[in-house]
């Protein structure tokens, strides 16, 4: 650990938040990444039970 | 388009009385300020051309969800959009019917509101000036918001975050003007700036607000 | 073959599924040799002491926190006059990204600023500015969760982000102006990047900004496929709906 000094408290609350932040957004978008792929992948198995829509389904994505 | 603007004009007018409900949130502002920051002369003098802008920022905002809404609710706007008049003038004209209820009647009363604010008297012509060469901006780019939301429900609160970010650099030059002819400087520098400011809003934004509007009608 | 092969949103999902962790091991390894070498082995400065420090987040957040919107404002110009789909989902897809960039400047501009000019906050052109952007991105996103079909959602973002831009760029001077008109001769010294700083610091900081670049990346391509699949799953749901 460097000495800080006097300025200690500044400095480390700056990464401290900036990385609490980082880690917010990636968490967030990870999160939401792996939710939506997994409802995806439920909608998908049950579209494809369905032969006559299963043709379609890959059109717009 | 004559047409157009007498009728938005006289809707505006009927609608809960377009001219005072603007005039009377400005006039209660000024009222307001001194209970807020307390009634020494000097303070107020300092902020009055701030407040008086800001307050005609505010007030310009208050009727702005209005100018597209109804229009478009009931279709007229779809009916405008197919009318030989291109959409950039039916814009240009309901920015231009919310300037004459809004714009115009609180550049008018600036001047008496701001006796109440304590506004040295040397400040006034900077101040209407400015408000005169501003406020149209606010209209146009108004407009601009109030096309962007026109086909949601509420979208009276999304709006003001739309719009005031855009509201800044108008309302800069504005209450620089006013706060240098305070100080009795010279004004003609953001006065100028202001003109410019108003000049390219009215020229180019009803082109973005017809774009939005078709966006929205499509 | 052109760059719009891309546009094509199952080729997008298809080319871009080994650069996302490509991008986040890169960015990981950048950031964390960027910082760690920032925070441990550089020596403080003599007049600012150990908030030099602060340089490694505060300069990249906010390159990025701009970067972010221009790259908003490129994508929303495609998607104006191409209408590629995925260009207006990266356009959504940056905006979140952009607000945390631009809140890690504001926030670790205030902590270096407090104790090297005494005080959080200055209206300061530069600081200004960037509240101003922050607003801006509020605006947009606000506007994006505000409408509900999609392709009109788009559209109106997309125009938002272009007025949007002239305007800021129209404050940002604006600014300047006013700053100047009310205190005449008192700059605040902010940190103007590279220029002056020492390699010391010069180095770990460009590793800091190349990590935070990947970062937003790799970001923007993982949150632009969850877009993609998501319009897929509500275009797929939509239809099972129409057909029961």
């Amino acid at each position: 650990m460097p000495d800080l000094g006097k300025y200690a408290e500044a400095v480390l609350s700056a990464y401290a938040v900036s990385l609490i932040l980082i880690a917010a957004i990636v968490a967030l978008s990870v999160w939401r990444s792996r939710a939506i792929k997994r409802q995806l992948a439920e909608v998908e198995a049950r579209v494809a039970t369905t032969p006559a829509r299963s043709s379609e389904k890959t059109q717009d994505a | 388009m004559i047409a157009l603007v007498k009728r938005d004009l006289a809707l505006a007018i009927r609608a809960g009385g377009g001219f005072g409900l603007g005039l009377a949130f400005f006039l209660i502002l000024c009222v307001l300020v001194p209970f807020g920051v307390g009634p020494e002369p000097a303070l107020l003098a300092r902020i009055a051309p701030g407040i008086l802008w800001v307050g005609a920022l505010l007030a310009a905002l208050l009727s702005l969800d209005r100018i597209f809404q109804f229009d478009y609710e009931d279709g007229t706007l779809e009916v405008l959009a197919t009318a030989p008049l291109p959409l950039e003038g039916v814009a240009l004209v309901k920015a231009l019917a919310h300037w004459v209820t809004t714009g115009l009647p609180l550049t008018l009363a600036a001047a008496p509101l701001g006796m109440l604010l304590n506004l040295p008297a040397q400040a006034v012509p900077a101040l209407v000036l400015g408000l005169a060469l501003g406020t149209p901006a606010l209209s146009v780019i108004g407009a601009f918001g109030a096309a962007l939301t026109v086909g949601l429900k509420r979208g009276g609160l999304l709006i003001s975050l739309l719009v005031l970010p855009l509201y800044m650099p108008t309302l800069l030059y504005g209450a620089d003007a006013a706060r240098r002819g305070a100080a009795g400087l010279e004004a003609s520098t953001p006065l100028l700036l202001l003109a410019g400011i108003s000049a390219a809003a009215v020229a180019l934004m009803p082109f973005v607000t017809a774009a939005a509007l078709r966006m929205n009608l499509r | 073959m052109s760059i719009w092969k891309y546009a094509n949103p199952k080729q997008f999902m298809h080319s871009t599924a080994w650069l996302v962790p490509l991008f986040s091991y890169a960015a990981a390894g950048f950031i964390a040799v960027g910082l760690i070498w920032g925070f441990f082995f550089t020596p403080d400065d003599f007049r600012q002491g150990s908030t030099v420090k602060i340089i490694y987040l505060h300069v990249p957040s906010a390159l990025m926190a701009i970067n972010a919107w221009f790259m908003m404002l490129v994508a929303s110009l495609i998607w104006l006059i191409r209408r590629h789909h995925v260009s207006a989902l990266a356009a959504r897809a940056a905006a979140p990204i952009g607000v945390v960039m631009t809140l890690i400047a504001l926030f670790t501009g205030a902590v270096w600023g407090e104790p090297m000019w005494g005080t959080w906050w200055a209206w300061d052109p530069r600081l200004t500015s960037f509240l101003i952007l922050f607003l801006f991105y509020l605006g947009y996103i606000a506007l994006w969760q505000a409408i509900e079909t999609q392709d009109v959602a788009a559209d109106l973002t997309s125009i938002l982000c272009l007025v949007g831009s002239v305007f800021a760029v129209l404050s940002r001077y604006a600014v300047n102006f006013w700053n100047q008109g009310l205190h005449q001769g008192t700059s605040v010294p902010v940190a103007t990047g590279g220029r002056t700083v020492d390699d010391v610091f010069f180095v770990p900081l460009v590793i800091s900004m190349i990590g935070f670049g990947l970062l937003f990346v790799a970001l923007v391509l993982l949150r632009t496929r969850t877009e993609i699949r998501h319009r897929r799953l509500h275009a797929l749901l939509a239809r099972e709906r129409a057909a029961q």
